[in-house]
C-alpha cells in the first residue's frame, strides 16, 4: 500500500516538491546486491512456478504414468535442509561478529550442499538404470529436467559460496564478508524452499499435485 | 532480515572522486570492447540490435516481393518463404525491438535519467551484451546449418514446430530455442540492472514521481520481461527435449505422412500457454518504453508538462499488470475451452481503457501547448496516429467473436504490424533524432530527417491501412502464394502489389537515415549544450557528450519533476530538474545567454 | 512556420483519406453464407465506434498543432492535469468499450453453445488436405483414435466401434453441405495444427491433434466456397484447400450416396489384402519354379 500511496503525490505541488527534495538519493549507498537477488529469485520463482504448472497440467492428460518414488530424494533433502542450517549458522556469525563460525557454518553448507548434489546425481542414475522407465515417459522427463534446474541453481550458488569462502580464507574482516554470506544464505533458503515444493509435490509420489488437481477439477 | 537494511554502507568507497575513479577505463579494449559503461554498451546494444534489424528489413522485402508479384521471383520457393516469415518475425520481435528499447534506450537514458554514475552491476550489464550478442550469433547461424532456419512461424508451435513437413525442422529449430535460451538469460542479466538502479540509484531529491516518464516505461516494461521470459524460456526447454529426446510434452499422438510417430499423449495448447503467457507481455515490453519516451518527446517539444502525469505513471503500472491477464486473446480460435473467451475478452477489452487514457493525455499534452514541429515530434504525432490506429484494430481482435472471422487474416497483420511495429519504430526514430545531440554532440542532419520521415510515416501507413481491407475480405496470413480464389478479386493483387513497391520504398529510406547517422555523427551540425531546451537530467550533464560516470565530482541534486515546462513566473518556458527553487530565475536567464 | 501548414494539411488528408478510402473500398467482407450475421454487425458497430474516435484524435490533433504552433512570445499553458476531464473521459471510454464487449460477448455465447438440432460434420486435416466424415443413419459418428490410422483405415475410426460402420467417408478436399442446415464441426487433426476457414461462414477453429474441437453453423444460401487452411501448418500451408458446395437437400442426398462408407472401406481392404496376398503367392510360386528349373538345367547359373 505504500506503493499506491507513493503512486497519487503530486509532485509538481510546492509542497510535496519540499517534501521530495528531502529524499537522500541512494545512490551506490544501499546493498545492490540484496535487492537484486531478489528479483532474481522471483525470476527464478516464476521459473519454478511454470514447471510445476506444465508438469500438473501434463498430470492431468490421460496417458500420465507416475516416476515411481526414489527414497533416495528423502536423503538428499536431509542434506538440503543441513546446507542450509549451515549457511544460517554462517549468518548468525556474521550477526555476531564471529568470523570462526562463520566459515565454520559456510563449509558445513557447502558440504551438504555438495552431499545434495551427489545424492541427486545417484537419484538420476537409479532413474537411469530402470528399465521400464525411459526418458520418453513425461513424468521421467519432468523429472530430470525440473531436477536438473535446480541443481543448475545449487552449482549456480556453489560459485557465489566459493567466492566467499575464498575470501574468508584471505582472511578478510567479518564487514567484509557479512553481505556475500547474507546473499548466499537467503539463496540457499530460497533453494531449499524450492526443493521442499518440488519434492513434496512432485516427487514424494505425485498424490499431493494429484489431489490439488482434482481440488482444481482438472483431473 | 530487518535488521540487514543497513548493512553494507561500509563497502561503498567514502570520497566520490574514488567512485569516479572506477569507472575510468584502462585501455581501449576495455573502453570500447569489453565496455562496462553503460552509455557504451548502449552503443552496442544498438549497433547489434539494429544490425539484424536490417536483415529482418531485407527479409520482409523478400516476403514483399513474394506476396506481391507471386509469380517473378522465382528464386523463393515456398520453404523460404516460410523461413523468411519466422526469422523476420522473431528478429524484429525480440533481437530488435526488445533489445533496442531495453538494452539500447534503456542502458543509456536509466543511468542519466535518474542521476546515478551507471548501472548498479556493470559487469553483469556487460556479459548481459556479450550473450546478447551470443545469441544473436547462434540465430544468424541457422542459417548455415542444413535445413536453414525454422519456418514454423516466430509462434514457433509444435507439433509442426519439430516435425518434418516444416522448414528447418531439423537444426534450425533447436538453434532457435538455444538463441532464444540465451537471449533470456542476456536479458535477465540486464533487466536486473535496470531494475535495482531505478530503485536503489536515484540521486537525491529524485523520487519516483519526480522520475520521466520514460524511465517509468522502460522500469515497469523490464519488471515484465523479467516475470514473461520464463515462460518463454521453459517452453522452448521443453520444446527442446521434446525434439531430442521425446517425451511428449507437447507432443501428442502424430501420424505424420503415413507414419505412426512414437509422441503419445502431449498438449500442443500447453505450449501456446506458455507461449502467450511471455508474448503478450512483450508486446508491453515493447509498448511501455515507447509510451514512456514519446510522452517525454511530446512534452519537451511542445513546451508544456506532460498532461498527467498521475494517471500517465498509473496507466503504464495498469497495463503492465493488466498484460499478464490476458495472453489466451491469441487463442480464441485455437481449440482452447472456449469459455474462456469470456473471461479474456473482458481483461483485453478492460486494458483499452489505460491505453486509451494515454492517448488523450499525450493529445491533451499538445492542447493548449506551445508546439515546435521538430523532427522527434513529427515523430511523435505520427506514432499517435499509427498507434490508435493499431490500439483500435486491436479492439476488433481482442473482443472474442470479433476475432473468429478476423483471426489468421491479413487484418492481423496489419493490426500487430501497426501497434508494436510501425508505431514503436517511429518512437524510436524520433527518439534518435532527440537524442543524438546528447550522444554525439552532433545534430542529424535535417532536411534527410524531414525525408526519411514523411517517407516512413506516409509509407507505413499507405502498406498497413489498405492491408486491414485485405482481412476484412478474409486474405489468410502466411500464405506463399493465394493463387485461384474465388472470393478474392483481382484487385487485391493490384493492391498487394502496390503494399511491395511501398514497402520497398520506406525501406529504402531507413538505408538513407542509418546513413545519416554515420554522416552527421562526424558531419553533422554542432549541436549546443541542450538544444531541445529539455528539463529533465539526462540534459544537465556538465559535458555533452557525458562522459564516464556521467556527472562531474558531485552527483546532482533534484528539486522539481520532469516536466517543469512553461512554468508561469519564470523567465526561461523550462526549468530544469536540478535547479533549486531560489535560484529559477536568475540561474535560467544565464542559461539562457550560454545557449544562444 | 510554414511547417504547420503541411503537417495540419497531411493529418487533415490522412484522416479523410482514410474514410474516403473506406467509402470506396473493394475489398470488404465477402456476403456472409451463414447464419452470423451478428458478428457482421459487431464488426460493423466496433468499426463505427472506433473509426468515429480515430477521426476525432487526428482532426484534434490537427486543430492543435494549427491552433498552438510556437511563438517565442507565447507561453504554454501551465497545466500538470485536470481530474475533471480526466475522469470524463475514462467514464466515457469505459463506457464505450462497455459498448463494444456487451454485443461481442452476447453472440460468443451463441457461437460456443451448439443448438440440439444441429448434425454433425467431422473434419480432418493433415498435411495438406482435408477429409471428412458424415455419421450413417444411426447419426452416431464411430470413435477413433490415431492408432488405429493404417493405409486401409486413413481416419483412424475404431473398428470394433459398431456406430462407426456405417459412417460416410469423404476422402476428398471438397464437400458438399445442404442448405438450411445447422451444423457442428468437429475438427479433428492427425499430425499438427490446422485451421479451418471458409470466410463466407465467418466461422473458424483450429484442428489441435490429441483433441476434437469444434463451432458450428447454420448455412443459409447455395454456393460453392473456399475452404482455406488458417494456421501455419508447414511448407505446404498454403497448397491446403478446398471447396464446400452448399446445395439443396436433394442434391446433398445425392452426393452422401455416392460417397463410401467406413464398412464398404474395410471390405475393399480386405479383398484387397487377399488379392494382394494371392498376387504374392502366385509370385512365389512362379519364382520357386524358375529357380526349380534353374538347378535342374546344369551349366545355367543360378539366378540366386
Amino acid at each position: 500500500m505504500r506503493i499506491v500511496h507513493a503512486l497519487t503525490r503530486k509532485p509538481w505541488t510546492t509542497a510535496q516538491g519540499i517534501i521530495d527534495n528531502h529524499y537522500p538519493g541512494d545512490a551506490f549507498q544501499k546493498p545492490k546486491g540484496k535487492l537484486g537477488l531478489r528479483f532474481l529469485i522471483a525470476v527464478m520463482s516464476v521459473v519454478f512456478f511454470l514447471l510445476v504448472i506444465s508438469y500438473g497440467s501434463r498430470m492431468a492428460l490421460v496417458d500420465w504414468r507416475p516416476a515411481p518414488p526414489q527414497s533416495v530424494l528423502w536423503l538428499n533433502t536431509t542434506w538440503l535442509v543441513l546446507s542450509s542450517i549451515g549457511l544460517q549458522w554462517a549468518r548468525m556469525g556474521v550477526r555476531a561478529e564471529r568470523i570462526d563460525r562463520v566459515s565454520v557454518g559456510l563449509v558445513a553448507g557447502g558440504i551438504f550442499a555438495i552431499a545434495f548434489l551427489t545424492g541427486q546425481f545417484l537419484a538420476w542414475r537409479q532413474l537411469d538404470n530402470l528399465p521400464s522407465f525411459g526418458i520418453s515417459n513425461p513424468a521421467i522427463a519432468f523429472f530430470y529436467l525440473i531436477t536438473i534446474a535446480h541443481a543448475l541453481h545449487v552449482v549456480g550458488g556453489l560459485v557465489a559460496w566459493i567466492r566467499t569462502m575464498e575470501k574468508v580464507w584471505r582472511g578478510y574482516s567479518v564487514e567484509r564478508v557479512r553481505q556475500s554470506v547474507e546473499l548466499c544464505t537467503t539463496y540457499w533458503h530460497f533453494l531449499l524452499v524450492v526443493w521442499l515444493v518440488l519434492f513434496g509435490l512432485l516427487f514424494s509420489g505425485n498424490t499431493q499435485l494429484e489431489f490439488l488437481l482434482k481440488v482444481c477439477g482438472l483431473k | 532480515m530487518a535488521e540487514v537494511g543497513t548493512v553494507g554502507y561500509e563497502q561503498v568507497p567514502p570520497a566520490e572522486v574514488e567512485d569516479m575513479e572506477l569507472y575510468h577505463p584502462k585501455s581501449f579494449a576495455t573502453k570500447y570492447i569489453w565496455s562496462q559503461d553503460a552509455k557504451i554498451i548502449a552503443v552496442q546494444y544498438a549497433g547489434t540490435a539494429v544490425a539484424i534489424g536490417m536483415v529482418g528489413l531485407v527479409l520482409s522485402w523478400l516476403m514483399r516481393l513474394q506476396l506481391g508479384f507471386p509469380d517473378v521471383f522465382s528464386f523463393i520457393t515456398a520453404k523460404d518463404y516460410y523461413q523468411f516469415v519466422t526469422m523476420h518475425g522473431m528478429i524484429m520481435v525480440i533481437y530488435l525491438l526488445t533489445a533496442l528499447f531495453l538494452g539500447g534506450f534503456g542502458n543509456y537514458l536509466i543511468p542519466l535519467m535518474v542521476g546515478a554514475r551507471d548501472m548498479v552491476f556493470p559487469y553483469v550489464n556487460m556479459l548481459s551484451y556479450w550473450i546478447f550478442l551470443l545469441a544473436v550469433i547462434v540465430l544468424i547461424s541457422s542459417w548455415f546449418v542444413p535445413g536453414g532456419p525454422t519456418g514454423a512461424g516466430w509462434t514457433l508451435y509444435p507439433p509442426q514446430a519439430i516435425l518434418s513437413g516444416t522448414p528447418g525442422s531439423s537444426n534450425g529449430i533447436v538453434l532457435m530455442l538455444i538463441s532464444l535460451a540465451l537471449f533470456i538469460v542476456g536479458f535477465t542479466m540486464g533487466g536486473l540492472n535496470y531494475v535495482v538502479t531505478v530503485l536503489q540509484a536515484r540521486t537525491r531529491g529524485m523520487t519516483m514521481m519526480r522520475l520521466p516518464l520514460t524511465v517509468w516505461g522502460i522500469f515497469v516494461a523490464t519488471i515484465l520481461a523479467l516475470l514473461a521470459f520464463p515462460a518463454l524460456f521453459v517452453g522452448a526447454v521443453m520444446m527442446t527435449l521434446d525434439k531430442m529426446l521425446g517425451p511428449s510434452f507437447f507432443m501428442p499422438s502424430i501420424v505424420e505422412l503415413g507414419q505412426q510417430l512414437s509422441y503419445k499423449g502431449g498438449s500442443p495448447l500447453l505450449f501456446q500457454h506458455l507461449f502467450w503467457f511471455f508474448g503478450h507481455p512483450e508486446v508491453y515490453i515493447v509498448a511501455l518504453p515507447a509510451f514512456g519516451i514519446v510522452s517525454d518527446l511530446i512534452s519537451t517539444h511542445a513546451r508544456r508538462n506532460i498532461f498527467g502525469y498521475r494517471l500517465m505513471v498509473w496507466a503504464i503500472v495498469v497495463i503492465g499488470g493488466l498484460s499478464f491477464i490476458v495472453w489466451a486473446h491469441h487463442m480464441y480460435v485455437s481449440g482452447m475451452n472456449p469459455y474462456f473467451g469470456f473471461f479474456f475478452a473482458t481483461t483485453t477489452l478492460i486494458i483499452a481503457v489505460p491505453t486509451a487514457i494515454k492517448v488523450y493525455n499525450w493529445v491533451l499534452t499538445l492542447w493548449k501547448g506551445n508546439i515546435q514541429l521538430t523532427i522527434p515530434m513529427l515523430f511523435a504525432i505520427a506514432f499517435i496516429i499509427t498507434f490508435v490506429n493499431g490500439g483500435i484494430t486491436g479492439l476488433f481482435l481482442g473482443n472474442v467473436i470479433v476475432d473468429v472471422p478476423l483471426s489468421d487474416t491479413m487484418f492481423v497483420v496489419a493490426h500487430f504490424h501497426m501497434v508494436m511495429g510501425v508505431a514503436p519504430i517511429l518512437v524510436v526514430l524520433g527518439a534518435v533524432y532527440h537524442w543524438f545531440p546528447l550522444m554525439t554532440g552532433r545534430h542529424l542532419h535535417q532536411g534527410l530527417g524531414k525525408f526519411h520521415f514523411w517517407v516512413t510515416f506516409l509509407g507505413a501507413y499507405l502498406i498497413y491501412f489498405p492491408m486491414h481491407y485485405l482481412g476484412f475480405l478474409g486474405v489468410p496470413r502466411r500464405y506463399y502464394e493465394l493463387n485461384d480464389t474465388s472470393f478474392v478479386p483481382a484487385s487485391a493483387h493490384d493492391l498487394n502489389a502496390f503494399i511491395t513497391v511501398a514497402a520497398l520504398v520506406v525501406g529504402f529510406a531507413q538505408i538513407v537515415f542509418i546513413c545519416n547517422i554515420f554522416w552527421s555523427a562526424y558531419r553533422g551540425k554542432k549541436a549546443e549544450r541542450n538544444p531541445w531546451k529539455a528539463a529533465s537530467l539526462e540534459w544537465q550533464t556538465p559535458t555533452m557528450p557525458p562522459g564516464h560516470g556521467n556527472w562531474a565530482k558531485e552527483l546532482p541534486v533534484v528539486y522539481r519533476w520532469a516536466y517543469d515546462y512553461s512554468v508561469p513566473g519564470a523567465k526561461q518556458d523550462f526549468i530544469p530538474q536540478n535547479v533549486a527553487p531560489d535560484q529559477v530565475e536568475m540561474d535560467a536567464g544565464q542559461k539562457e545567454s550560454a545557449t544562444t | 512556420m510554414s511547417n504547420r501548414w503541411i503537417v495540419t494539411f497531411v493529418l487533415f488528408v490522412v484522416a479523410i483519406g482514410s474514410v474516403i478510402f473506406h467509402l470506396v473500398t473493394p475489398w470488404w467482407s465477402t456476403e456472409i453464407a451463414s447464419n452470423w450475421s451478428q458478428i457482421d454487425f459487431t464488426i460493423n458497430l466496433t468499426f463505427w465506434i472506433t473509426g468515429f474516435v480515430y477521426i476525432a484524435v487526428i482532426l484534434f490533433m490537427a486543430w492543435c498543432i494549427y491552433k498552438y504552433r510556437h511563438r517565442p512570445d507565447r507561453r504554454a499553458e501551465y497545466e500538470p492535469e485536470n481530474k475533471k476531464l480526466e475522469i470524463i473521459l475514462t467514464v466515457v471510454t469505459t463506457i464505450g468499450v462497455a459498448g463494444l464487449l456487451a454485443p461481442g460477448l452476447i453472440t460468443w455465447n451463441k457461437y460456443v453453445a451448439v443448438p440440439k438440432d444441429a448434425l454433425q460434420l467431422e473434419v480432418v486435416g493433415k498435411q495438406w488436405q482435408w477429409s471428412y466424415r458424415f455419421p450413417g443413419k444411426d447419426g452416431k459418428l464411430g470413435k477413433t483414435a490415431v492408432r488405429f490410422i493404417n493405409g486401409d483405415n486413413p481416419f483412424g475410426i475404431d473398428p470394433k466401434d459398431p456406430n462407426g460402420k456405417d459412417d460416410i467417408l469423404v476422402e476428398d478436399v471438397n464437400v458438399t453441405l445442404p442448405v438450411g442446415k445447422s451444423y457442428k464441426m468437429l475438427l479433428r487433426s492427425i499430425d499438427v495444427l490446422h485451421d479451418f476457414y471458409v470466410p463466407q461462414f465467418r466461422a473458424k477453429m483450429d484442428l489441435v491433434p490429441g483433441q476434437v474441437s469444434y463451432f458450428w453453423f447454420t448455412t443459409k444460401r447455395t454456393g460453392e466456397f473456399d475452404i482455406l487452411c488458417a494456421e501455419l501448418c508447414g511448407v505446404g500451408h498454403h497448397t491446403m484447400r478446398g471447396k464446400v458446395s452448399v446445395v439443396s437437400p436433394a442434391d446433398f442426398e445425392k452426393f452422401l450416396g455416392e460417397q463410401t462408407t467406413f464398412a464398404k472401406q474395410q471390405e475393399e481392404a480386405r479383398l484387397r489384402r487377399q488379392r494382394d496376398a494371392k498376387k504374392r503367392q502366385a509370385a512365389k510360386r512362379a519364382a520357386e519354379s524358375i529357380k526349380q528349373a534353374a538347378r535342374e538345367t546344369p551349366g545355367t547359373k543360378s539366378l540366386d
